[in-house]
């Protein structure tokens, strides 16, 4: 029988079958459930979350080291975190199989950017497999696994968006061990990156990339399928299933290892037919390397560079116009509907307070980004993960006479353990005025509720160290480490206008639990209400932005009355935070009886 | 009907409604009957109150795990304006469900953007055999507003060739003990609203 998995699933399942010891990832869209189905699913598996995707490799490429077969997960971004235990670590080679899984996201459902891994795997000069399904997905871990232990390299398999999160059939098998001898094995030559040593490597990583690549001309997943010869196409990943639901009959070389390439196999493919195309998503990484081997290949001419292929985009940049026969569309402004803090959100209330300073927020990533979104508007900057504290010690630095404490940074709690401790020592160590407000909401919200090194909780829920962010804070030489309730409004405020005053770095820490967990919960889950004839119509309240919140128009005047409608608050959503309450001046909201 | 006829379902709505959980259902439920099956859904910010879309496809052989714009043959929709966000989707031969329920977005909840108020009627003119469910008062009278999902998985089941019991069966199997006989009921309340 089999199962309907995720890809996420399926990748998991694989590092279970295929012998996986440990695994190690930092949450990260669309990547974030391959570990949490691991730490729920597979107890043979040693598991857990790392502070970030550098720390994530560097115990894989231990547990690699000591003969243990391994698995690391991130989002594509993570890579960049990662990059500097990656790029050597393909120097080193691995002892037990290593598979660095990273999942793009092309369209941006959930990033920063749309970078392309494949370039990364080229870089590095290490194998990338691409599955197209979750049946390969599952495969391929154990495809990446085997070529890793062969070629003693690290590969990488790239997914993406609509890989890791789309569901089809796998057949599921046994776990299988490794069979490397586990052990502490010293081999300074191969593991030592001394110039000496990685000078002798060098050649060894470049004539590894040519084993591969002939290794690659007989690798079961790279399959010609022959079909109607006036057009070929080579693809891989979901680009592979889009170009086969739209040109059926084509012929195609789908490729399960993007790098590198079986050269060979595709100027035979080439010869075959009249007209070649790549159908590939982001950059044109297969085309430039075709185009390079001589051989004439359209493809990002029809397709473009920017977003993620689908069956009606591809099917009229390969035939002109769609096939469909759509309904149509009914044409009228519709309002977006974009993702909102939730009601009863800590974020929301410590924004309302940072908003009353009129400040300039250097951000950074997690559920608080959406504080760019109105009515907040209260982000100015968002690089990357823990880039906020180092933009705003960079702003208050050089602009000290212009925008003397206007220049704040906001960062989460698990982006704080993840990137943002760094920059604050930097801050400490060469001073600045900037404020920091760390938002403490003790998990990691944004990826959907996972632990993290100050929870007190590790992946698979079992107690653990549960660190102090004021005492880290404190240890960093910094002398204004405050801890507040964000529910507070207008004494946050007047924290925040303090801090913002001193010729010191300061941090803010507002600390309360996501509206959405269970544990510690302070909200009192209990709605308030807003005497209609009380409110005002100011919108004040409105103004916060809680999706609880609505403002009711009034269309006929009211006799001696000039508002122009009032706000309620919808009780199936409030959760009592009193976020409202505390910015409403009329006293018009109260607990409701 | 060609040999390899490919089903497309796209099941739209807001975070929070079970959307997801709707289509993981029916996705089980069509493997359970001998299709292949692919499934596939945005959800990073689903909890958000974001919009949100589910595609689930099955057949004999299915490719893309999403559908082209034009050839859902049934857009289930479980709140109005979300119905036009994806109508496109829809073939012309297309069958449109939605739940008479409006949840207000934040632009418009501050009162920066209106909400069309004909939104049904818009859909009826151009899709006249729509089929309109108040899903909240089903819910309320059954008890529990989170069997909204299931009651439209039932409405749903009436639009497609698989048997009622198979879906039963996959609820039985997916849900934890307690809540299988509300949800069961819930599903049956679905097929009934559904005389064809």
């Amino acid at each position: 029988m089999k199962e309907l998995l995720s890809g996420n699933e399926a990748i998991a399942r694989g590092a279970y079958e295929y012998g996986v010891r440990l695994a190690s990832a930092y949450p990260g869209t669309p990547s974030t459930e391959i570990l949490e189905y691991i730490g729920e699913r597979y107890p043979e598996i040693v598991a857990g979350w790392a502070p970030n995707e550098k720390v994530a490799v560097e115990v894989v490429a231990g547990a690699s080291y000591g003969g243990s077969r391994a698995l690391a997960a991130m989002k594509h971004v993570g890579l960049n975190v990662a990059a500097d235990p990656f790029m050597t670590l393909s120097y080193t080679g691995i002892n037990g199989g290593l598979v660095m899984v990273v999942c793009d996201d092309p369209e941006m459902h959930s990033s920063q950017n749309e970078q392309d891994t494949r370039n990364y795997a080229k870089f590095g000069k290490v194998p990338c497999l691409e599955p197209s399904d979750s049946q390969e997905a599952k495969d391929m871990i154990g495809e990446a696994l085997n070529i890793s232990e062969q070629f003693d390299t690290p590969v990488i398999l790239r997914s993406s968006t609509r890989i890791s999160h789309s569901m089809s059939l796998v057949e599921l098998s046994e776990r299988k061990e490794g069979q490397r001898e586990l052990g502490l094995k010293k081999d300074p030559v191969k593991y030592v990156m001394l110039p000496a040593m990685a000078r002798k490597k060098h050649p060894f990583v470049e004539q590894r990339l040519k084993d591969v690549a002939a290794f690659a001309e007989s690798f079961a997943y790279n399959k010609v399928i022959m079909g109607d010869t006036s057009v070929g196409i080579i693809s891989s990943g979901v680009a592979f299933q889009y170009a086969s639901e739209v040109m059926p009959n084509a012929s195609f070389l789908k490729l399960g290892m993007v790098w590198p390439l079986p050269e060979k196999m595709i100027r035979d493919f080439a010869s075959k037919v009249k007209k070649l195309v790549v159908i590939e998503e982001l950059d044109p990484f297969l085309e430039e390397a075709i185009r390079l081997m001589g051989i004439p290949v359209e493809g990002k001419n029809l397709t473009g560079l920017c977003g993620e292929l689908s069956p009606e985009k591809l099917e009229i940049a390969l035939k002109g116009k769609s096939s469909a026969k759509s309904i149509g569309s009914i044409d009228i402004e519709l309002p977006m509907r974009p993702p909102n803090m939730c009601p009863g959100c800590p974020h929301r209330a410590t924004f309302t307070a940072l908003k009353k300073n009129k400040v300039y927020v250097a951000g950074d990533i997690g559920c608080y980004t959406l504080g760019a979104l109105p009515p907040l508007g209260m982000l100015d900057n968002c690089l990357c993960m823990g880039a906020g504290i180092g933009i705003a010690s960079g702003l208050a630095r050089t602009l000290d006479d212009v925008a003397k404490g206007k220049a704040v940074a906001v960062i989460g709690d698990s982006t704080f353990f993840h990137s943002g401790m760094t920059p604050l020592l930097e801050m400490a160590y060469n001073g600045g005025h900037s404020t920091l407000l760390i938002l403490d909401n003790r998990i990691t919200a944004m990826t959907g509720a996972q632990q993290h090194p100050g929870t007190g909780f590790t992946l698979r829920e079992e107690p653990s160290v549960k660190v102090s962010v004021e005492k880290l804070c404190e240890s960093f030489g910094l002398k204004r480490v405050i801890t507040v309730n964000p529910y507070k409004i207008n004494e946050l405020q007047k924290i925040i206008k303090e801090e913002l005053e001193v010729a010191e770095p300061s941090v803010i820490i507002a600390k309360a639990p996501c509206a959405l967990l269970k544990t510690g919960r302070v909200l009192p889950d209990k709605p308030l209400r807003i005497k209609q004839d009380v409110c005002t119509g100011c919108k004040s309240c409105i103004n916060t932005g809680c999706p609880a919140l609505e403002f009711v128009k009034i269309d006929v005047p009211e006799p001696g009355k000039k508002r122009k409608g009032f706000s309620r608050i919808n009780a199936a959503l409030c959760v009592g935070c009193g976020t409202c309450l505390e910015v409403c001046k009329f006293g018009a909201i109260e607990e409701a009886s | 009907m060609s040999q390899n006829r490919v089903y497309n379902v796209l099941i739209v709505g807001v975070g929070g409604q079970g959307i997801i959980l709707a289509s993981d259902v029916l996705g089980k439920v069509a493997a359970k009957h001998g299709y292949d099956v692919k499934k596939n859904e945005i959800h990073g910010m689903a909890q958000r109150g974001g919009s949100v879309s589910s595609h689930v496809r099955f057949g004999n052989t299915v490719r893309s795990p999403i559908i082209k714009m034009g050839e859902a043959d049934i857009l289930l929709s479980f709140e109005q304006i979300e119905t036009l966000r994806y109508f496109p989707f829809l073939s012309e031969k297309g069958q449109i469900v939605v739940n008479d329920q409006k949840i207000l977005p934040p632009s418009v909840f501050t009162g920066q953007q209106e909400y069309p108020n004909d939104v049904l009627e818009r859909i009826m003119t151009k899709a006249p055999n729509t089929i309109v469910v108040n899903g909240q008062s089903v819910a309320e009278k059954i008890g529990n507003l989170r069997v909204l999902n299931v009651i439209f998985l039932g409405v749903l089941s009436k639009f497609l060739d698989i048997p009622a019991e198979t879906y039963e069966n996959t609820l039985k199997e997916s849900l934890k003990p307690k809540l299988v006989d509300i949800n069961l009921q819930a599903f049956n309340e679905g097929r009934a609203m559904v005389t064809a």
